[in-house]
């Protein structure tokens, strides 16, 4: 296919689309809003549906019954839309139920603002609804992963039953990018357990509830024993001029393209640093970080964010005290400089007496 | 005559869902009204032969159980979500039958949205709101349609309209909607009122079977337990204490209006979809022009480019612009607006990056070249410029010359070439002539072939033609 220029909040539908998605249920909110507008372009093209809910409460919980119905299904919002999508989430996990949700996460808490931030690492990663529950989490870097990142989350979906979040921020959604759309196009797997019309799937119940404390264990512990598979077989990650670095940056969506830059001007001095993106937020990739951390060459890692520092506990747990891990941060809608990141990283080379 | 009593098809014959007690008999209460509704419901269902397609929303409150008896698909709903739940199936399979059955609490507090709403798009599915005027499950406490001076666990001294407001009339006020087909309320109090409640789901039923829209049947139903009170008195407190603020009837019925349509399944679209999505051709790029000349000064070659104006100037569709040729020439490229309220009226800028290698940053925070369309944009920018880079301003519209010496100041009157072509709003490709001509980063004619990319409607594609070579004719005329 050819190149073609869009927003990453235009790309995702386009990945959703080719993946089979044909249900989208929103509701308009900045910085994500275009979503919303390209699926409602979109949906109706390819025989699918669009519909703007009367609330973003309503519109995770059409997902829910379109998810359940075995369609691939999916939503967006930004942060405050992403805290009342939560119920639905919640639902959705409990009943395992597929689905896509789109996060584009900006300027928090309450109402903050419409730039971007990475200050709903925790909502999103650490689940911000009820119960023992995991949502996967994908973090594109770019309008191409937008697109990729879609088509891979409705496989994850399906594969595990289980809500998939793409988490970035409003610069990745705002930005255009060249991006290519692989030729083949997907079509939903059949789903044996939905609900649906035909004899079978009359015999089918979707739901969260079990009054019996031995049976919601154990449908707790199953559930645990599916996402501990998933943190076997789906860590993703990208390393970046990692070789002989000794200053290991750790940074997703956009703060680890502004990283890539601050390290090709670090390493023209000579510096040795380098980075490691997640690509799966969760599954967090802490086993590649231990790993990393027990180099001998490895001094320090530094988690730069958008956020007062959130995702750096899960690098803190990762390397569980091997090395140093220390944390730089922009927030309230500043995105870090490549300049002030590789101040940043000057001054820790600086002090451990020279990166050369 | 030998009289055979059977349940009906579409409940189980044992409940073995059911975890504990019976299996044979249903949870509810003596005299609830949950049982009677059920009934009604299944034998519609069997009648009208659509026991395979039925979908069945269990609501949060008594009735979520309802999958232990109904052999119909079941799909259980967060509290008053129903018809949001059921808005997503009935939208995949339009060919199912939604029912969504509600309580009070479930439908008219917690779930007030999401009823108006699906009743507002007229989905096509069937409400069965069970009105009991109490939260049953929770153990008695005050519901919407709680009676004035009724006594709940949560209005211990009786409602109070002062405190809690009126009961809510939710016949009328989903009456108050354009799209319902069909709206009634009826009562379980004696063998009449039983008879009008299943005439009327079964007339819900059988609309959404002929594919007529939204239906919603309120039942007025006895709670004994939350009411405190014996059964068969219960039944009589609906008629003297419930049916005089509720009063019972067809608020609605446009079912003979609209003509009956067969229930179709949506066809999955696979054909042709990178057309629908209006994704380019194979090969409809690739014009890599790899050996095309670069300008000398690297930096120009693989810019860093800011430019900025007011909202309305075209400053976001330049660097849309220089960012959709440079893909078209096989460049790497970026571009990310200033988005918001600054769309709205305020100044609007945006981050260009041009490069032959992967993109790292995407913002520009240093530039390569500045655009500058307005006064606010160029005192704003300016100190950002890298010493040598090049600032390009509309000097038609700027009446101070930059500040710097250690820059490169091309003075372009941008904005009166473009009166001149006799449109001002192609005061942007104007520039966008005059920055490739200076800096050589694209020929002009690369700009011209590709301007299709970026510009949309083609009816406006020989004016910016225009535009884009007077910039470049104006920067020759310097020379």
């Amino acid at each position: 296919m050819a190149k073609t220029i869009l927003k990453g909040n235009e790309a995702v539908i386009h990945g959703a689309i080719l993946a089979g998605c044909r249900a989208y249920f929103g509701y308009p909110i900045t910085p994500a809003s275009e979503i919303a507008e390209t699926a409602a372009r979109y949906m109706p093209r390819v025989g699918g549906t669009f519909l703007q809910a009367e609330s973003e409460v309503a519109a995770v919980n059409m997902v829910y019954g379109a998810a359940g119905a075995g369609a691939r299904a999916m939503t967006a919002s930004s942060g405050p839309g992403i805290s009342l999508k939560m119920e639905g989430i919640s639902y959705m996990a409990g009943a395992e139920l597929p689905c896509v949700v789109v996060s584009i996460a900006r300027g928090g808490p309450g109402l903050g603002n419409i730039a971007p931030e990475q200050g709903d690492y925790h909502q999103v990663v650490w689940c911000g609804g009820h119960g023992n529950y995991h949502n996967i989490v994908l973090a594109p870097n770019s309008v191409q992963e937008m697109s990729d990142h879609a088509m891979l989350a409705f496989d994850l979906a399906d594969r595990y039953r289980n809500p998939v979040f793409i988490l970035t921020d409003g610069a990745i959604g705002q930005m255009m990018e060249p991006v290519e759309f692989p030729a083949e196009v997907h079509a939903p797997p059949a789903k044996e357990w939905a609900i649906g019309v035909g004899e079978r799937a009359r015999r089918n119940v979707v739901s969260s509830i079990n009054l019996d404390p031995d049976e919601l264990e154990q449908q707790n512990l199953k559930l645990a024993e599916k996402y501990a598979r998933i943190t076997e077989a789906e860590v993703r990650f990208e390393e970046y001029r990692l070789d002989d670095a000794e200053v290991v940056l750790v940074a997703y969506g956009i703060v680890s393209r502004v990283a890539r830059t601050a390290i090709e001007a670090l390493r023209r001095e000579g510096l040795r640093v380098g980075m490691l993106r997640p690509i799966t937020l969760w599954p967090f990739p802490a086993a590649r970080l231990r790993e990393l951390a027990e180099r001998p060459a490895v001094r320090e890692l530094l988690c730069v964010e958008m956020s007062t520092g959130q995702m750096v506990r899960d690098v803190e747990l990762a390397v569980l005290g091997r090395k140093p891990v220390s944390f730089f941060g922009r927030c309230g809608g500043n995105i870090p400089s490549d300049v002030e990141i590789a101040e940043q990283v000057r001054r820790r080379t600086a002090r451990q007496g020279g990166g050369r | 005559m030998k009289v055979k009593l059977e349940k009906s098809k579409a409940f189980y014959d044992v409940y073995e869902r059911k975890p504990t007690g019976d299996k044979t008999v249903v949870h509810y209460c003596p005299g609830c009204g949950h049982g009677n509704i059920h009934k009604m419901i299944t034998e519609a269902i069997v009648d009208l032969g659509v026991q395979d397609r039925t979908i069945f929303v269990s609501p949060v409150g008594c009735s979520v159980f309802a999958y232990y008896y109904f052999d119909l698909g079941n799909i259980q709903a967060a509290h008053g979500r129903a018809p949001a739940v059921g808005t997503g199936v009935k939208r995949v399979h339009p060919d199912s039958i939604v029912i969504s059955y509600q309580g009070d609490g479930d439908l008219a507090a917690i779930g007030t949205a999401e009823i108006v709403h699906a009743a507002n798009r007229g989905e096509k599915m069937t409400v069965i709101f069970v009105n009991n005027a109490i939260y049953g499950m929770t153990g008695g406490q005050m519901a919407p349609t709680t009676l004035e001076g009724q006594r709940t666990t949560t209005s211990p001294y009786g409602r109070s309209p002062a405190n809690e407001g009126y009961p809510v009339r939710v016949a009328e006020l989903i009456n108050a909607l354009q799209a319902p087909v069909y709206i009634e309320r009826t009562a379980l109090t004696d063998a009449k009122s039983i008879n009008k409640t299943r005439q009327a789901i079964r007339k819900a039923l059988q609309y959404q079977v002929e594919n007529k829209g939204f239906s919603l049947v309120e039942v007025l139903s006895a709670c004994p337990t939350g009411w405190g009170i014996h059964p068969v008195q219960a039944r009589q407190w609906i008629k003297e204490n419930m049916e005089p603020v509720f009063p019972l009837g067809c608020l609605r019925d446009r079912g003979a209006e609209i003509p009956a349509s067969p229930l179709e399944p949506r066809p999955f679209v696979a054909e042709g979809l990178h057309e629908l999505l209006d994704h380019p051709a194979p090969g409809a790029e690739e014009e890599r022009a790899a050996g095309a000349p670069r300008p000398a000064d690297p930096f120009l070659g693989s810019p860093r480019v800011k430019v900025a104006g007011f909202g309305g100037q075209g400053v976001l569709l330049l660097g849309l612009g220089l960012a959709s040729v440079g893909m078209k020439l096989g460049r790497h490229v970026s571009w990310l607006p200033s988005y918001g309220p600054e769309m709205r009226g305020g100044t609007a800028n945006c981050s260009v990056r041009i490069s032959d290698e992967f993109i790292g940053a995407p913002i520009v925070n240093q530039s390569d070249i500045l655009v500058a369309f307005n006064r606010p944009s160029l005192e704003k920018f300016e100190p950002d410029l890298r010493p040598g880079g090049m600032l390009f301003y509309d000097s038609s519209l700027i009446d101070v010359s930059p500040q710097r010496s250690d820059i490169v100041t091309v003075a372009v009157p941008a904005t009166k070439l473009a009166d001149e072509l006799g449109n001002t709003k192609a005061a942007n490709m104007v520039m966008f002539g005059a920055i490739v001509e200076r800096t050589g980063l694209f020929a002009v004619a690369d700009v011209v072939r590709n301007l299709g990319s970026f510009i949309k409607l083609k009816k406006l594609i020989p004016l910016n033609e225009q535009a884009v070579e007077r910039g470049g004719a104006y920067i020759r005329s310097l020379a």
